[in-house]
């Protein structure tokens, strides 16, 4: 799996990309797949702050509950409605329409230090 | 070191993905959860469940230890029949919940779960002791490693095994088995049970055999959709049903009236170990029942979470298994609660992460097979 070189990585398998002012963040393509069919996902509500590293919200399978961990610190400006009501786009579009939420950032510095695509992929070629 | 079932290859080649399940070394899925589930609720699924334990019992004393040994009433049972049962402590506890084969008078087939074979075979050992003179002689042996057991379950598992097997397999009803053979050669008892709500098979071959077995039923199976399936798929079709899963529903502290086995629990055939704690709870009735709960809220239950009354104030009783169900697409879960909130239709909440979401005491199964 190649992983887009337009975005930045976590070591919780989320990906961050830059969105005119927003970060989109998602899950990678290596979460999906690990947790297999995604049937449920909490999001939080547009406005909330979060700082970094903190739960915004869940991803559910048939067998695995697993926390989302906000990459960077900022509020919440878009909560996907669409992968809320079709959780299952996870695991089709997990870089594309499978987005989870936007965030105006409160540091974009913090953005730069995330892994890139190529850092992402030895990270996770290092956990198999 | 994991132990592995003599299929293990079979489950890489087909793309397993091998988890720690018990000390096994497994296959939790192939395809994907949702993807297994549906093949077997629609055509046919195979599974490797050569995890689980058997033990022969055999000789002039054999049923009337294990009618000794089980709530169940092993007498009833015939020649080419199975039976479901608990196998208690003296504190009526289940030990286990096992399959009983009879394979001919005085000969059985004791089937157990993977991860208590060795506790299970350990107490029947123990039992046989200190009830020796119960009983007339017979031996008990823990045969587990030399069996490769594989189900094949769905309305197409006749259609898909009948041309493999040396024996028809349509006059076989539901809980009796025949004694065989499998590809012309390979000494096979073939039962009409199974862990799953569908029609299907549970299959016990020799350990080396199983490889060649397995290749033949999903040669013999493509043509009718035919998939394997994992432990994953196995557990939500389980949990559609409301079958007990020995540590979620069924522990050593439970007892089989409250685990909704009454039905199995048989208190005029004599004296059985844990009776005299069972029978009391049967007269006075459980103070908490196993019951099914669906969700109206959106949220998955699971094991583990704590079940309110409809106020979100008084706790009631907790999730033993959850997941949102494959084919009736609603979060379903089982719950002890207590037996005031326990009557279908009573109004519950379930604490998922801090929010009590709105639930419903539902009859069960939750799943009826269609045909």
């Amino acid at each position: 799996m190649a992983y887009p070189a337009d975005r930045k990585y976590t070591k919780e398998h989320e990906w961050a990309m830059k969105q005119g002012k927003d970060i989109v963040i998602g899950v990678t393509d290596h979460a999906q797949s690990a947790l297999g069919d995604v049937v449920y996902i909490e999001l939080p509500s547009v406005g909330r702050v979060l700082k970094s590293h903190e739960t915004f919200g869940v991803v559910e399978s048939i067998k695995a509950v697993s926390d989302l961990f906000s990459p960077l610190a900022g509020k919440v400006t878009a909560a996907n409605d669409t992968v809320k009501n079709d959780p299952a786009l996870v695991n089709r579009a997990a870089h594309g329409d499978a987005w989870l939420i936007k965030l105006e950032p409160s540091n974009p510095a913090e953005y730069d230090a995330l892994m890139d695509a190529k850092a992402y992929e030895g990270f996770v070629q290092s956990l198999k | 070191m994991l132990k592995r079932t003599a299929l293990f290859e079979e489950h890489q080649k087909l793309g397993g993905r091998l988890i720690d399940f018990g000390g096994w070394e497994l296959p939790v899925q192939y395809s994907g959860v949702l993807n297994e589930h549906t093949a077997c609720r629609t055509a046919a699924g195979i599974f490797d469940v050569s995890h689980m334990g058997e033990v022969h019992v055999e000789g002039p004393g054999a049923e009337a230890y294990l009618n000794y040994l089980v709530t169940n009433n092993v007498a009833k049972i015939e020649v080419g029949q199975a039976q479901y049962t608990a196998m208690c402590n003296g504190r009526g506890g289940i030990v286990d919940d096992l399959l009983i084969y009879k394979r001919s008078s005085g000969r059985f087939l004791v089937v157990v779960n993977a991860s208590n074979t060795d506790k299970d075979f350990t107490w029947m050992k123990q039992v046989r002791e200190q009830s020796r003179t119960r009983f007339g002689a017979f031996t008990l042996t823990n045969e587990s490693a030399r069996y490769t057991q594989i189900a094949v379950q769905g309305r197409k598992a006749q259609e898909i095994l009948q041309p493999l097997s040396s024996v028809p397999l349509a006059p076989i009803k539901t809980y009796w088995f025949a004694e065989g053979s499998l590809l012309e050669n390979v000494p096979a008892i073939i039962a009409r049970t199974g862990y799953t709500g569908e029609d299907g098979f549970e299959l016990y071959v020799p350990w080396e055999k199983g490889p060649d077995v397995w290749r033949a039923i999903l040669d013999s199976g493509k043509p009718h959709g035919l998939k394997p399936c994992g432990l994953g798929a196995r557990d939500t079709l389980r949990l559609e049903m409301k079958y007990a899963l020995y540590g979620n529903e069924l522990s050593d502290e439970t007892n089989p009236i409250e685990a909704g086995l009454g039905w199995v629990t048989k208190f005029d055939k004599g004296d059985f170990v844990g009776r005299a704690a069972i029978e009391p709870i049967k007269q006075a009735g459980a103070k908490r029942q196993l019951v099914g709960i669906k969700l109206l809220d959106r949220g998955i239950p699971r094991h583990g979470y704590a079940v309110f009354g409809a106020d979100g104030q008084e706790r009631v009783g907790e999730l033993t298994s959850g997941t949102m169900s494959p084919t009736l697409s609603i979060p379903i879960g089982i719950a002890y609660v207590d037996t005031k909130s326990a009557a279908p239709g009573t109004r519950i909440t379930v604490d998922i992460r801090g929010n009590k979401l709105v639930g419903e005491v539902v009859p069960t199964p939750f799943y009826k097979r269609p045909y």
